[in-house]
């Protein structure tokens, strides 16, 4: 999902014939699953493919704190309240790791925020779609980190040493993260009338933009295999978002709810539902940004970094006035 | 012009642990902030309970060479499945 | 007597808590937002378990309906018992922090007296606040310095706000009959005697910070007509009408 729009500039997989002695040794180590470290050499295409790749991974994560971030305060339990705040602050810690591991490929926080502001780098295009109501904080728990839980267990193996381990970590916390979304749906489901047509609501604006979370067809990214080779993207678009459907199918006729997809169906030749046709003219424009909320996250976020442009300055120089007082002192 | 925040790694020794681990990295404008940072971002669930930071400047790595003994990959548990939530047997893949 | 005093302690956890809960996601660094927000749930999680002790001792209700949602959603701005600093608005980093101190630099003074309350459940409850707390000080006086000493503009900015928030700091040490009566049976701490601890802290950390104390020209709310009696900002209303709107608008449904 971070990979979608994410291409290694190589039109084709590099023929091993082509490839200098370093490129030789570096793939020869990525088939034999050694994990490739900062200071190791490594192709630029494989540096600059990652930098994008972790960034807009990182971003993704601060973003999507704003949509469930804005119910925070409207919580309808201190229990939910808590949990909640406590979910949007792991967002941010894991936003914080991604930001770390593309920085030991030499780029700067602050460079990759520039770069997100101007619009030069995307984020997931999820996080682009409002939350109308408190289900939309169950739904979002419950299908986007259930698809994000899809997307990254796999980045764990990554052949990159930083991001794998950004990634061991943050798959410790999400499983908490899918779990408290499905717990709201419960209760919601189990409640009264309104609350279950506010389920039912939330699920019917958001089930096809998380299907659109997986990217474009596999016929669409032609230009994917590089990265896999290189096992930066480990499994395909499609097989990913097949999975999805197959395990949340299940999931949504546990709580009673319908998925809004008239073609949705069980096909036992195949052994997976079958599904109805994308709009992928939708998913595009979200992406060029025309969806509901594209203005509005990223003016929240550069309103927020420029606010605070005093209090990040007043830090530093505090801190360069006190190491001048130490050694003034010593 | 920017006020950038310099990047620190950061090392946590766990209560039951014998040795400091390095866990990441962060940004703090100076030492005392970036301890302070370490315990709120790496110790949210009180993983650990002594804290070393240093500049990431100031770390002097070895060639690639020895990368074996210094960079070891966390390869335990890939993710752990907290129990706060109890889902019905009933719903699978969660 | 004891339920409105425990509505005090809770109230102030709840709504400062709730004031944090905005800056979600806005904060001027990534770090700071993590961290702020642990401030938050901290003070949640002290708050529900003050609000917890108190809604036992809800006479108004059933007993099947006494709990801390209750309490949290269920009643209007002149029946909360916080103090009238913690609902002013976060306005801009330097109010929030010289918020956030103000009432840290007390809080951990207060909550060090309670631990030693006759009741064991508030001395319980205070012996865990109480380490909290002593965190939430330590941090929010570094940023007082860091803001205070930084550069012209931080410094300017953190003096308006302490100088403007300077009138809600003499309820803090307001004791009124209901509190004065705690005290002599030893479940309440004496807030009046804080005020010279506290006094002294805050003049240390200034001087630190090259911020000048303010005067004590006026005091809002410090003589028995301020938060502790429900007698609010319109800060509060607009906050309360945001944090209860989902339970108020279906009373019988189970979030």
């Amino acid at each position: 999902m971070y990979a979608q729009m994410v291409e290694t500039g190589l039109k084709q997989v590099q023929d091993v014939a082509d490839m200098t002695p370093e490129e030789r040794a570096f793939q020869a180590r990525i088939d034999a699953d050694v994990k490739v470290e900062p200071k190791d050499w490594m192709p630029e295409a494989y540096r600059r493919t990652l930098i994008r790749q972790i960034q807009q991974h990182a971003h993704s994560e601060i973003v999507g704190m704003l949509p469930e971030g804005n119910w925070i305060t409207r919580a309808p339990s201190l229990q939910r309240k808590a949990i909640l705040m406590a979910k949007v602050q792991d967002e941010a810690g894991h936003g914080l790791y991604l930001y770390c591991a593309a920085e030991t490929l030499g780029v700067s926080r602050d460079q990759m925020i520039a770069d997100l502001h101007a619009g030069r780098v995307k984020y997931s295009s999820i996080f682009n779609y409002p939350t109308l109501t408190w289900a939309d904080i169950g739904t979002i728990g419950w299908l986007v980190d259930g698809a994000a839980i899809m997307n990254q267990i796999p980045l764990c193996r990554c052949s990159f040493g930083p991001y794998a381990r950004a990634m061991i970590r943050v798959c410790k916390e999400e499983s908490f993260h899918q779990r408290q979304g499905f717990d709201i749906m419960m209760t919601l489901c189990r409640g009264t009338r309104e609350q279950k047509a506010m389920a039912q609501d939330a699920l019917n604006r958001w089930w096809w933009p998380s299907l659109m979370m997986f990217g474009p067809p596999d016929a669409a990214s032609v230009h994917s295999a590089q990265s896999a080779r290189w096992k930066i993207k480990l499994l395909s678009n499609d097989e990913l978002r097949q999975r999805f459907i197959d395990q949340t199918v299940p999931q949504a006729e546990y709580l009673g709810l319908q998925i809004p997809d008239d073609a949705l169906a069980w096909n036992e030749e195949r052994g997976h539902y079958d599904f109805g046709e994308i709009d992928w003219q939708e998913f595009h424009d979200v992406l060029k940004g025309h969806g509901p909320c594209n203005r509005d996250r990223m003016r929240t976020r550069v309103k927020a970094w420029e606010d605070g442009a005093w209090v990040r300055e007043a830090a530093l120089a505090y801190a360069q006035k006190q190491a001048a007082r130490e050694q003034a002192a010593a | 012009m920017s006020a950038e925040w310099p990047l620190w790694e950061v090392f946590i020794r766990s209560q039951h642990g014998l040795a400091h681990k390095h866990v990441g990295s962060l940004h703090a404008p100076d030492a005392e902030m970036a301890v302070r940072n370490a315990r709120d971002v790496y110790t949210r669930r009180n993983e650990g309970i002594s804290i070393w930071v240093t500049r990431s400047s100031d770390i002097h790595a070895s060639s690639p060479g020895d990368r074996a003994a210094l960079f070891e990959p966390s390869n335990d548990k890939v993710y752990r499945h907290p129990t706060f939530f109890p889902m019905p047997d009933e719903v699978k893949h969660i | 007597m004891l339920f409105t005093y425990l509505l005090r302690l809770g109230d102030n956890g709840l709504v400062l808590a709730q004031r944090l809960g905005e800056w979600v996601g806005k904060a001027p660094v990534l770090e700071e937002d993590i961290a702020s927000t642990n401030v938050g749930l901290d003070l949640l999680g002290q708050a529900r378990l003050w609000l917890a002790y108190a809604c036992e001792l809800d006479a108004r209700d059933a007993p099947t309906l006494r709990t801390e949602d209750r309490l949290a959603y269920f009643r209007n701005a002149d029946e909360f018992r916080n103090l009238l600093l913690v609902e002013q608005p976060n306005g801009s980093y330097a109010d929030t922090i010289a918020r956030q101190y103000l009432f840290d630099q007390w809080h951990v003074l207060l909550l060090a007296e309670l631990t030693a309350s006759r009741d064991a459940r508030i001395a319980a409850i205070a012996a865990k606040a109480v380490k909290e707390a002593r965190y939430h000080v330590e941090r929010s006086a570094d940023w007082v310095i860091r803001l205070g000493d930084g550069t012209g503009e931080s410094h300017a900015r953190m003096q308006t706000a302490i100088d403007s928030l300077w009138m809600y700091t003499g309820e803090m040490f307001a004791i009124d009959a209901t509190e004065r009566a705690l005290v002599e049976i030893g479940i309440a701490a004496d807030a009046q005697a804080l005020q010279v601890p506290w006094i002294e802290a805050i003049r240390t950390v200034f001087a630190e910070a090259t911020l000048a104390v303010p005067g004590d020209d006026w005091m809002q709310g410090a003589h028995s007509r301020g938060g502790k009696q429900g007698l609010h900002t319109e800060h509060l209303s607009r906050l309360l009408a945001e944090m209860q709107i989902l339970p108020r608008s279906c009373p019988d449904a189970i979030w």
